[in-house]
């Protein structure tokens, strides 16, 4: 009842949030990396357009780390599970996650797929979240780090007008490069121009899962991210606690 | 478009504080979207127009407030506009989001008895 006078008319109460609207996917993400860190596995969300190559990134990465380090891979796509048996083939332990129409993984999908996956022993999962260069950026999964797959034929233009999934990106694997000489209109130092103006630290590694140029710089990336998981982790919460 | 999952995000937070704090109707909510924040304005307001039918937010208004994307040097706190090279001209320093990545729940107007 109104306080002011007595009047019976109901009262219209201001409630002051200032909340996170996405804090129920920041506490399952939270778990996600306390179970990363937890096991000394290094958890990257790989992201990126549909077709910019980030199951061959993964295909040549497990080559690459084959004997050295153990992989696994966790893939998102709205239907089928081609990209997972892809991915089997290439001696990856994968589980498919399918969306439906949701158009991004969020921490609750990758906590489900951990239940398919011997995860604890890993020293690599790769999270290959749906081709969408919009929606994934969105939401925290427990990942140490975001990378994003970004193919030459995209155009050099993508970061500018893609600015979310960039700013959140720790790292750009600049793909198809074997393609390059046959695309005159599109210049390397183009798309550091761009990246420079929408991701403050820019990293970018020219790359192409078929010549296997950027692949030893790619793992050492890997490598000193794996090495140093106390310090990723506190980049990471930070980040989601932003 | 992952505005339908925000939405769905954010209804089911204001029923909880409506039901918390027994409210007989919801009449307004105001939510806060940075332009860095990957959500659409438009897009939300109209999937929160077709997923708050039969939720308690059925005869609430939604209120966007927008928050533009503020990039400064962490060292000089000078600005830097969006577009420009996210470094410090002055400091060589990269630069700093002060924000425009907010999805906030703001506040809630209810009814109480």
């Amino acid at each position: 009842m109104c306080q002011t006078c007595g009047c019976g008319d109901p009262e219209i109460v201001p409630v002051e949030l200032s909340e996170r609207i996405l804090a129920g996917n920041e506490r399952t993400a939270r778990h996600n990396r306390e179970h990363f860190e937890e096991h000394g596995v290094l958890a990257v969300n790989l992201m990126g357009s549909p077709g910019s190559g980030k199951t061959a990134v993964l295909e040549a990465t497990a080559r690459a780390l084959s004997g050295r380090r153990r992989l696994a891979a966790i893939v998102g796509d709205l239907e089928t599970d081609r990209d997972a048996e892809r991915l089997r083939r290439a001696g990856i332990p994968a589980a498919a996650i399918t969306t439906g129409t949701a158009c991004h993984l969020d921490a609750r999908m990758v906590h489900h797929a951990l239940h398919g996956l011997d995860w604890e022993a890993l020293d690599l999962l790769v999270i290959e979240n749906v081709g969408n260069l919009v929606c994934p950026a969105v939401y925290d999964l427990g990942q140490a780090a975001n990378v994003v797959a970004l193919s030459v034929t995209e155009g050099e233009d993508k970061p500018l007008k893609y600015p979310v999934m960039f700013r959140t990106a720790d790292l750009v694997l600049l793909t198809k490069m074997d393609l390059l000489p046959y695309l005159s209109d599109i210049r390397v130092a183009a798309i550091q121009d761009a990246l420079a103006r929408v991701m403050p630290e820019p990293a970018l590694i020219p790359f192409s899962a078929r010549s296997g140029l950027g692949m030893d710089e790619w793992v050492r990336w890997l490598e000193r991210r794996a090495a140093t998981p106390a310090t990723l982790l506190q980049g990471a919460c930070a980040r989601a606690g932003e | 478009m992952h505005e339908y999952s925000i939405v769905q995000a954010l209804i089911d937070r204001v029923e909880a504080e409506a039901r918390a704090r027994q409210a007989r109707a919801v009449h307004a909510v105001t939510v806060r979207i940075g332009a860095l924040s990957g959500v659409e304005p438009e897009l939300l307001a109209s999937a929160y127009g077709l997923c708050r039918e039969g939720t308690l937010c059925g005869g609430a208004d939604l209120t966007v407030e927008r928050a533009e994307a503020r990039w400064a040097c962490p060292a000089c706190d000078c600005p830097i506009a969006a577009g420009e090279v996210l470094r410090c001209p002055a400091c060589g320093v990269a630069a700093r989001l002060l924000g425009g990545d907010e999805i906030i729940l703001e506040r809630i107007e209810m009814e109480v008895a």
